[in-house]
């Protein structure tokens, strides 16, 4: 901090701002080191390092041996790389599906005529800050084969399945969960897009004799369509990273009907002791990733609006 | 900004907060003469009103089992679906305290998070000053670079990280908990639109005035940026309370463990005992509860604006 304070000191005789063509390089420097040193110890190289480590076998203590791009190999023919890819691709497109159409579906409540709209704004999003961990062992518990869920389906006569450990209906379980955890994120995002909207838009259109429906269709989500693509691409990418979930509600199972890839990869380096498979699989992740985000911007020219 | 019939009452934000139609209360009657039109419209409101305030009790119903589960005694937590148990047992918190070093893993998420936040502050604020304000070589394109890794995986670092952490020593130590994580683009991305909104008239007139830059930054800009650091200092402080994944690697001794590391450790070992894992899971979701309370307005605003962030 000190150094920082006797850069700015040396500062006063210079010129107070756009001195110039050279621009204010090292002042600069002054105030980025901390953070641009951090940025490049802590995610770049490691970015790199990720990629570096995956041509090598690679124990979590012990030293490492270089086998070029076997771990990509062993990869290719491993049946469970397919099937947390799998998994992960079916979590992510369902996830985000539900989560933005809760989403919306209540952000366009809340903002018809109620009362207490940022109170219950502030409930839906209650889950999205309380320690995922806590909240997946709520959920196991309400889940369990003598849970609540069951106890009330009994109620009703029917025999509820055992929603974690029956294959059929694990995915989907911490599917439910999951949404649950987090659409009050994108309600509160969305409730913002929706605000922006100008209201006498809206009253224009209406006195002009239009349905809700119409209104909606037409005036109202393509004016969103820049919160909802934002909402979607990052809740996508957030998908793909889903860990905590499966491992307090399944441990990945039954058998590895909820595996996915960053369990998998936390298995396989902080388990099995194959850190050079783990960040083969990381890069994949990466690369998979990537590769939706750019789809999901190519595709942004077709359905999203931008002008005001 | 006028008053009006319905929504003065809301806790939103004034921008999503729907107003009667102007044409239908023209001179604001008092309650017992409301026309039929606007005595229907109070009661569409209420009703409405009441419909998403069960649907929210459905939402939070999880919560409140977690609760009640906390305070019923261990063998009736399974079977019948009822609220209370046969008697109602707060030592259950006292013992969930004791069963494990509960007290300890608070302490440990307090002081990992708050030195986590400090820091991703600091750092934010130092870099999307030098961003916003100064002109430098390179400048975008590094910034540029700072906004790519904002889709980046967090995960995919956890290997050469763990490594790293490994060679130096730093594996089960505070430093090891806190650091790798404080460097994220997206706090310098967030102070940066911040930063953006302040015209730069207000710093030029301190610095011609003799100020130093940091002067200015600490005196001119910062004060008119509460809202937003406080947005962000929370936002890191629940980063680092809630996560799992790195501690989980990164920590064995159960003396550095945080609060979610301390709860998946009461599962397992010697079996599960829901009800003191509920009374530890009600303990650690406190916290955030009382920040939400504490800082709705500007969490919500923060998440509005940000849009991402939170972990």
């Amino acid at each position: 901090m000190a150094s920082i304070t006797n850069v700015g000191a040396a500062r006063r005789v210079a010129a107070p701002t756009g001195g110039g063509k050279k621009g204010q390089g090292w002042v600069a420097l002054a105030y980025l080191w901390p953070g641009l040193t951090g940025f490049v110890v802590f995610i770049v190289v490691p970015l790199v390092g990720s990629l570096v480590i995956s041509l090598f076998e690679w124990p979590l203590f012990g030293s490492p041996t270089f086998i070029g791009v076997a771990n990509y190999e062993k990869l290719f023919g491993d049946p469970t790389f397919y099937t947390v890819l799998f998994n992960t691709v079916v979590f992510a497109f369902v996830y985000t599906a539900l989560n933005l159409a809760l989403a919306l579906g209540i952000a366009l409540w809340l903002n018809t005529r109620l009362r207490f709209a940022g109170f219950w704004r502030v409930i839906f999003f209650l889950p999205a800050i309380t320690p995922m961990v806590a909240n997946a062992l709520i959920w196991r518990l309400l889940l369990s084969q003598d849970g609540l869920v069951n106890s009330l389906l009994g109620g009703a006569g029917v025999e509820g399945p055992s929603w974690l450990s029956d294959s059929q209906f694990a995915l989907a379980s911490v599917i439910a969960m999951s949404v649950w955890q987090s659409f009050g994120y994108n309600v509160i995002v969305l409730s913002a897009g929706l605000g922006a909207i100008p209201k006498e838009i809206l009253e224009a259109s209406r006195m002009d004799g239009t349905t809700a429906w119409t209104r909606l269709r037409h005036i109202i989500l393509p004016m969103l369509s820049p919160a909802l693509f934002f909402t979607m691409t990052m809740t996508m990418i957030g998908a793909f990273q889903v860990f905590v979930q499966p491992q307090i509600l399944t441990q990945g199972g039954p058998g590895e009907a909820t595996n996915t890839f960053v369990l998998y990869l936390y298995r396989n380096g902080f388990v099995f002791d194959r850190l050079g498979y783990a960040s083969a699989l990381a890069w994949m992740l990466f690369l998979v990733v990537m590769l939706i985000t750019a789809l999901q911007f190519a595709g942004q020219r077709r359905w999203v609006n931008y002008d005001k | 900004m006028t008053s009006d019939l319905i929504g003065t009452a809301s806790a939103g934000p004034a921008s999503t907060e729907v107003r009667m139609p102007a044409a239908s209360a023209p001179s604001r009657p008092s309650r017992g003469r409301l026309r039929p039109a606007q005595r229907r419209a109070v009661l569409v409101t209420w009703a409405n009103t009441a419909a998403i305030g069960l649907v929210a009790l459905v939402f939070t119903f999880p919560f409140i089992w977690m609760f009640f589960s906390a305070l019923k005694p261990e063998d009736e937590v399974f079977g019948t679906p009822s609220l209370f148990g046969s008697e109602v047992r707060w030592q259950n918190f006292t013992d969930a305290w004791t069963l494990v070093p509960f007290g300890r893993f608070i302490l440990n998420g307090f002081l990992v998070s708050l030195l986590g936040a400090l820091l991703s502050v600091v750092v934010a604020v130092l870099s999307a000053y030098a961003f916003s304000r100064l002109r430098f070589r390179f400048r975008d394109r590094i910034f540029l670079l700072y906004v790519f890794t904002l889709v980046l995986p967090q995960e995919v670092l956890v290997v050469p990280l763990f490594i790293m952490m490994n060679k130096l020593g730093l594996v089960d130590s505070y430093v090891a908990l806190i650091v790798p994580f404080a460097f994220t683009a997206f706090g310098t991305f967030l102070m940066r639109q911040f930063f953006l909104t302040i015209p730069i008239e207000y710093e030029e007139a301190a610095l011609i005035d003799g100020a130093s830059r940091f002067r200015t930054l600490r005196s001119v800009l910062l004060p008119q940026l509460t809202a937003p650091l406080s947005v962000l200092a929370v936002f890191s402080f629940i980063g680092y309370y809630n996560s799992y994944l790195w501690p989980l690697i990164v920590i064995n001794s159960p003396d550095l463990a945080t609060v979610p590391l301390g709860l998946s450790m009461f599962t397992g070992e010697h079996g599960t005992q829901w009800s003191l894992l509920m009374a530890a899971s009600t303990i650690s979701v406190l916290p955030s509860l009382v920040i939400v309370a504490l800082l709705q307005r500007q969490l919500i605003k923060g998440v509005a604006l940000g849009g991402f962030g939170g972990r």
